[in-house]
């Protein structure tokens, strides 16, 4: 408790606190704005890191991570095309709600039931990552060895459609990170002195988020500009109320938990928590109609499974959503080792970081809720120029990491194999997370088993690691088995809920 | 756990040819990573995890895997191209845009360290914005230079990094 207040003080000096503003203000902006994520904002945002203090900049990225949960919903809900897959849900009954002239309850619902799931979220992660650090801190490479091998394995084949694609985009992540001569011998460097040094992780992550996304679009850009649904001020009144704080509280249920969890993300809870207010609901006709639990639970859900992932990260030091990645890379740039030992190696970093959270929180609320028209006309900004300044911004990005053309080509390189991902339905996730993760796999089984002399018993000489390989294996064996057992008892279909995303 | 993904668009009546490419580049990778294994200079003694042990390990994943999806191709699988607010996958794919664009930028890398960062990030803007749809070619260079020298300024004023000026030098 002292130590959060510290934090206060931490996040509360006016540099720091323009920064939270700053996070929130922009990651509202890309969260609305079509085409980009948090994630590939905080990855242009990356070069900040060479000047600004550490608290600062992970304040700014925090506040880009919740705002850009708040945005994501503004456009679910007047343009009915999802940019975050944390949103898809929300767009379901949000869309309907804003046909029905009711955009303005579904705003308000949505930013309010995200503060109350953010807030109570992130009271979660402050009681206990600490705790959750200091169980990890205590385990031995083997262990860790299994849980990174658990998120990677959890991030791949669990979530996303097709785990063939999981694994192949895994596996030329795991390929990439081969590249430099960190073993002392150059592996996969084509000669180059240029990636002696390996790969810039900076210059992957901008590739494959902003330029592969960037060409993507440009492949496939809409003709006509999409129908936006006029708004006013967001408001909601009793019966909005005493309809919406049981699916928030049930929401946030569902998120934190699913984000901490390796094989985290928003998708699984925020489809959860749709049809548990579905089944719960009183009034279940009107869903598919615009139901205001349908857009209260799964919004609640998406903000606290974003501070569940948070835990992951702090905690344990896994990343499991591509923005948590980032912020990963960007506290790797300052040489800061997230994991376990960061709550005792800088607590003031850490603590401040917690805090600033409550205050991004809060300013989101703050800036959202009379703020809901002006963003929503920054969907009329004209895509040419949108998608040539992500183009721009993507090669400042990946040129200021050496100054060297060669970056430049390389920002080329795995632009156009961002592109062929989103072609072949590749998930981008498992790429980023292998290159970020596949140098530590490698190190920690070095240790692991200089420890043990070469003995690979020593892999499952921990219990730790032993029920991770477990919880694996009944993870393989439900991802394979379920989809089984759900198509030969066809009498169980309508116990699942058929959800039509367009 | 349900999905979320409903019928395709289009069904398309036979297999997804190009995927045999992507099947094929995974096999180059694979094969290229696994060479590259067996080329490498043995390391030191007391390293517990040899050098060549993960290259083994991921180049023959990927060429599984490259195998796998020849198959599931072969077998009618078809990919869910990803989708987005301005995407609109019911046409065709606009393959010229994207050559276009690859275009600019090989000019931009093989012209930045002459030109510099101010000159060619806004010919990167101006161009790909007149690309993608763009037609007010005075409006589209002059947010362009005004973004170039925006951030170049910015990170020399603001994070205290001289971006390399290039021919401008001594004049920015």
């Amino acid at each position: 408790m002292e130590m959060l207040l510290e934090g206060f003080g931490t996040a509360l000096t006016p540099t720091n606190l323009l920064y939270a503003v700053l996070g929130v203000l922009l990651g509202t902006a890309v969260g609305v704005l079509p085409g980009i994520g948090p994630a590939m904002t905080v990855a242009l945002l990356l070069p900040v890191t060479y000047n600004v203090s550490p608290s600062s900049a992970l304040i700014l990225f925090a506040g880009i991570y919740y705002g850009g949960m708040y945005g994501g919903s503004t456009t679910s809900i007047l343009l009915n095309t999802p940019g975050e897959s944390s949103s898809v849900i929300t767009a379901l009954e949000g869309n309907k709600m804003a046909k029905a002239g009711r955009a303005a309850q579904a705003l308000a619902t949505a930013a309010i039931g995200s503060f109350v799931a953010g807030t109570i979220g992130t009271v979660l992660l402050v009681v206990l990552a600490p705790r959750v650090a200091d169980v990890v801190v205590t385990l031995g490479a083997p262990s860790y060895f299994a849980l990174m091998a658990l998120a990677l394995f959890a991030v791949t084949a669990v979530l996303g459609a097709s785990k063939l694609r999981g694994f192949i985009s895994l596996f030329l992540g795991l390929a990439i990170a081969l590249v430099g001569t960190t073993t002392g011998q150059p592996r996969l460097t084509f000669g180059r002195p240029e990636l002696a040094d390996g790969i810039d992780v900076v210059v992957v992550a901008v590739a494959i988020f902003a330029i592969g996304e960037a060409l993507w679009v440009a492949a496939h850009l809409r003709r006509r500009p999409l129908e936006v649904i006029p708004v006013g001020q967001p408001w909601m009144n009793r019966e909005d109320w005493s309809r919406s704080w049981k699916p928030w509280l049930r929401g946030t249920a569902y998120g934190f938990p699913f984000g901490a969890l390796p094989a985290g993300g928003a998708e699984t809870p925020t489809l959860l928590s749709y049809i548990t207010e579905k089944k719960l609901s009183k009034r279940p006709e009107e869903f598919g109609k615009g139901a205001i639990e349908g857009v209260a639970g799964p919004e609640a859900a998406n903000n606290a499974s974003a501070a569940g992932t948070l835990m992951s990260l702090l905690a344990i030091g896994l990343p499991t959503t591509a923005t948590a990645t980032i912020i990963l890379l960007a506290m790797q740039s300052y040489g800061i080792q997230p994991g376990p030992q960061l709550f005792d190696a800088e607590p003031e970093l850490v603590w401040g970081l917690l805090a600033s959270l409550f205050v991004a929180n809060t300013l989101l609320l703050v800036v959202n809720l009379p703020l809901a028209p002006v963003w929503a006309r920054l969907l009329q900004i004209p895509r040419p120029y949108l998608y040539a300044g992500i183009l721009f911004f993507a090669s400042l990005g990946a040129y200021s990491v050496n100054f060297d053309a060669f970056d430049l080509g390389l920002l080329l390189v795995f632009g156009l194999l961002g592109l062929t991902m989103r072609r072949f339905g590749l998930p981008v996730l498992p790429l980023i997370i292998g290159v970020i993760l596949g140098p530590r796999l490698e190190t920690t089984l070095a240790e692991a088993l200089a420890i043990s002399q070469g003995d690979l018993s020593t892999l499952v000489g921990e219990p730790v690691a032993v029920v991770v390989y477990i919880v694996m294996a009944l993870l393989l064996v439900g991802s394979i088995v379920g989809p089984r057992l759900r198509r030969t008892a066809p009498a169980h279909e309508d116990e699942e809920e058929k959800v039509d995303v367009r | 756990m349900t999905t979320t993904n409903d019928t395709p668009t289009q069904a398309r009546p036979q297999v997804d040819r190009a995927q045999y490419g992507l099947s094929g580049f995974l096999a180059v990778v694979g094969a290229y990573v696994v060479i590259e294994a067996v080329g490498l200079a043995p390391g030191f003694a007391d390293q517990s995890v040899q050098p060549d042990a993960f290259p083994y390990v991921v180049g023959t994943a990927l060429l599984v895997l490259s195998v796998l999806l020849a198959v599931a191709t072969a077998r009618g699988d078809v990919a869910e191209a990803e989708g987005g607010e301005d995407v609109d996958l019911g046409q065709g794919s606009d393959w010229i845009t994207v050559a276009k664009l690859t275009g600019v930028f090989l000019v931009a890398v093989v012209t930045i360290a002459w030109l510099g960062w101010a000159i060619v990030g806004a010919f990167l803007f101006a161009a790909s914005a007149r690309i993608l749809g763009s037609r007010r070619l005075v409006l589209d260079v002059i947010v362009g230079i005004a973004l170039a020298l925006l951030t170049w300024y910015g990170f020399y004023v603001g994070l205290g990094i001289p971006i390399p000026a290039g021919i401008l030098d001594g004049v920015l």
